[in-house]
């Protein structure tokens, strides 16, 4: 059983005061592939590395399974880092560099073979087993250079953003390889990335970091529909969510001089925290062009076409008079123009509130 | 998309390097035949005006990240080559991108592993080098370095009189810190330790090592090497007043490894009858240091260690050992210069001048124990010109050994990436 847990896990970089990574508590389950994301500085990097050992653990403590590795060396915690490709060696065959680690290591001969043939077939790479790598195209170099890693059979593999140097149609491709890896291996994987479609597309989990502190943690569905709070909200998905931040009076908002209730649930989880002003979040398709008198008027500055769908960006008046973007997504075929006066309204079920102040998530139901 | 290049050293004739086309096809009469390690981008090397550049294909960010670490490198004074600078925007006939390259200054007389790998080359040499290689990264250890991908083919050894002084060629996995943990430098030594490891299997399943030279065992004695300079450089020694005499020996090992000691931290243990003190050594260079302050010569660590002895014997024999910087003055003159002077101009090239005087000096002292009688230094050097340096390739650059010389599975199609 390889979970991790890290429990309060604290790192504080020597001369600095504010922790990178901030009493971190997480469960990774055996066999999930947890995606740490977030943005420049989050602190997902020194996760990553205080899992693997490269990093001090300044309070609290991280477990691999039932062991407490904490202070372990990186080679005692039986991880696997996969931080970027392998060189391989042109006098040796394939089988040989994916087993040469192992036979360094004084791994009997059978179990070596045995465990290469496993990940050649996993990685689709019998066929070349024999051959030096020199004769193979790039994508199957980099299969050899992956299959290093997983004969060593470790209890997690860690991945630190092992795509940022691919070109965009290389990344596609290789991210597809390593979840179905992954799922093939059915070995604990906690991959780093800033890129949040990546995070989306790959983890069965994902878990949000800003400034050192865990933000949200939970499927990518989970993350999309109910973001816990503004960061998330603002984080996940692409286009970005649109968030307008608005003060609060009597249960009601105004947007483009028109009203918004709050639902009595939200209104008054708002009062308890004694907070005045609200953020409003609304995704780019859950917003439709409306004629009804309580949609909001809307100005078109700019389409973004894109075949299927279109992307309308407009401006919605605030309450103090400032204009606020708003991205909207319509019909590729039939969208309005630039210059146009529109009316918008939000699908009821797809609103966002979150506390202004805080940020937290406001119920809605 | 314009050609973006940010370049210190103004060499500005590499801007008209063809960077519209990809690296892996440039013309022959642009690139120089080195040969190469294994390398997971393309490299080239190219002469310009002179002198010869190694340009790598890697992608924008991380050139420009890597160019920063070898620029914070070398002033750190870290034995790394020296970065020149980095193009961008480039792009094919067809305006398809192409990727950044970055540039870096090729080390005169350094000699690539793969350049000295013989199927008959000793044990001694192979031990040597990977001292050398032990040395460089205990070096930036001490300076926060964490190279994370040390091998043979990331370094470049030059000759330092009988060992080799190793350097950092590619720094694109590495980081800097205020200092490194335990964690990281275990990593860093282990993936050191499999890297070379993997090298010589490498060689060997090309027969260009001998069989006799066990890889695992080469990667075991590697780490413990570290490992016990490591400690004789970090750990602290508890003395006492009666043998206060292990600090000046500790200080004298150090010394004699090439550290200066920074500062001593000590603090009073066992109720204050004992002393536990730590050094703080800097960086390698001791003996360079001296060497230069003393006579103004520039040479790695190891030939200065050697001539730093030659100048003290020629003190004592000269009888002008009341003045260390009298003597060495006068020993530049009457025996480093004197000695270069001698050598037909075209052949001096062949080895860098401090190694070419060590080898002389060395030439004259087996050539008098031989003779029972001390040869001088004028015979010493005539006949170390005829019988060695004349047959001597030359090692400026190791330029023009054709491919077959060296190994040519070395071509860059070996790349996981």
């Amino acid at each position: 059983m390889a979970t991790v847990t890290f429990k309060g896990a604290t790192r504080i970089y020597p001369g600095s005061t504010i922790p990178a990574l901030n009493k971190l508590d997480l469960e990774v389950n055996d066999q999930e592939f947890l995606v740490l994301v977030g943005p420049s500085g989050c602190g997902k990097s020194t996760c990553l590395r205080m899992l693997a050992g490269l990093e001090e653990v300044d309070e609290g403590s991280i477990f691999i399974g039932d062991r407490d590795v904490t202070n372990l060396a990186p080679k005692d915690r039986d991880i696997a880092m996969v931080f970027q490709s392998y060189a391989l060696y042109p006098h040796m065959t394939v089988r040989e560099n994916m087993g040469f680690a192992l036979s360094i290591a004084g791994m009997p001969k059978d179990e070596i073979k045995s465990r290469v043939d496993d990940a050649a077939q996993i990685l689709d790479l019998e066929p070349y087993l024999e051959r030096k790598p020199k004769a193979m195209s790039g994508g199957q170099r980099q299969r050899v250079a992956m299959g290093r890693a997983i004969v060593r059979n470790p209890q997690v593999f860690l991945m630190d953003e092992p795509l940022s140097n691919l070109d965009a149609k290389l990344r596609v491709q290789t991210r597809t390889q390593i979840a179905k890896l992954q799922r093939d291996l059915g070995v604990t994987t906690v991959y780093v990335t800033h890129d949040q479609t990546e995070a989306m597309t790959m983890g069965d989990r994902i878990c949000v970091l800003k400034d050192g502190f865990l933000m949200q943690v939970g499927t990518p569905q989970d993350l999309y529909d109910s973001p816990q709070n503004v960061f998330v909200a603002g984080f996940i998905g692409s286009p970005a969510m649109n968030l307008i931040e608005a003060p609060v009076i009597d249960g009601t908002v105004r947007l483009g001089g028109k009203s918004v209730d709050l639902p009595p649930v939200t209104a008054a989880a708002l009062a308890a925290k004694g907070s005045k002003s609200v953020v409003l979040g609304f995704r780019p398709e859950d917003l439709r062009i409306s004629t009804d008198d309580k949609a909001w008027p809307v100005e078109v500055t700019l389409v973004e076409g894109l075949g299927a769908d279109a992307y309308v960006y407009a401006e919605v008046q605030l309450p103090d008079g400032a204009k606020k973007q708003i991205v909207v997504r319509t019909d590729g075929r039939t969208h309005p123009g630039r210059g146009e006066m529109l009316g918008l309204e939000a699908v009821e079920q797809h609103q966002h509130m979150f506390d202004a102040e805080s940020g937290d998530r406001l119920p809605t139901k | 998309m314009p050609l973006r290049a940010t370049a210190t050293a103004a060499e500005p004739d590499l801007l008209f390097l063809p960077w519209g086309v990809a690296l892996e096809q440039w013309p022959a009469q642009d690139t120089v035949a080195l040969p190469r390690g294994i390398s997971r981008h393309v490299v080239r090397f190219v002469r310009v005006n002179g002198a010869v550049y190694a340009v790598k294909e890697i992608e924008e960010s991380f050139a420009s990240r890597e160019y920063g670490l070898l620029f914070d490198l070398g002033r750190l004074g870290a034995p790394c080559v020296e970065p020149v600078g980095v193009i961008a925007g480039r792009e094919d006939s067809a305006g398809e991108p192409l990727p950044a390259a970055l540039i870096t200054r090729h080390l005169s007389f350094s000699l690539p592993y793969r350049a000295l790998v013989r199927p008959t080359l000793g044990i001694h040499t192979w031990e040597r080098l990977l001292d050398a290689l032990v040395l460089l990264i205990v070096r930036l250890h001490l300076l926060g370095f964490a190279w994370n991908d040390c091998s043979l083919s990331n370094t470049l050894f030059l000759r330092d009189a009988g060992a080799f002084s190793a350097h950092l060629v590619d720094a694109e996995t590495g980081e800097l810190h205020e200092s490194l943990s335990r964690g990281q430098r275990a990593y860093d030594i282990e993936t050191a330790a499999m890297n070379v490891m993997g090298e010589l299997m490498d060689l060997q399943a090309g027969g260009m090592v001998p069989d006799a030279l066990d890889p695992a065992e080469v990667g075991a004695d590697f780490q413990r090497r570290y490992e016990h300079l490591w400690l004789t450089l970090t750990d602290a020694v508890t003395v006492s007043s009666t043998d206060r005499y292990r600090i000046h020996t500790l200080l004298r090992t150090l010394n004699g490894l090439g550290f200066d000691v920074a500062e001593l931290t000590a603090e009073s243990t066992d109720g204050g009858s004992q002393i536990r003190v730590r050094p703080k050594v800097v960086d390698a260079g001791h003996h360079g240091r001296r060497m230069m302050h003393l006579t103004g010569l520039s040479m790695h660590e190891n030939q200065a260690r050697r001539l730093l002895n030659d100048i003290d014997s020629y003190r004592y024999t000269s009888g002008l050992d009341d003045d260390q910087h009298v003597a060495a003055r006068r020993w530049v003159t009457d025996v480093y210069e004197a000695v270069l002077d001698r050598i037909p101009p075209e052949m001096r090239r062949k080895v860098e001048a401090p190694e070419l005087v060590h080898e002389v000096l060395q030439h004259r002292w087996f050539s008098s124990e031989r003779a029972h009688r001390d040869v001088g230094l004028q015979w010493a050097t005539d006949d170390y010109v005829e019988r060695h340096l004349a047959h001597a390739p030359d090692e400026a650059a190791v330029l023009g050994a054709p491919l077959d010389a060296v190994d040519s599975a070395d071509d860059v199609d070996v790349r996981a990436t």
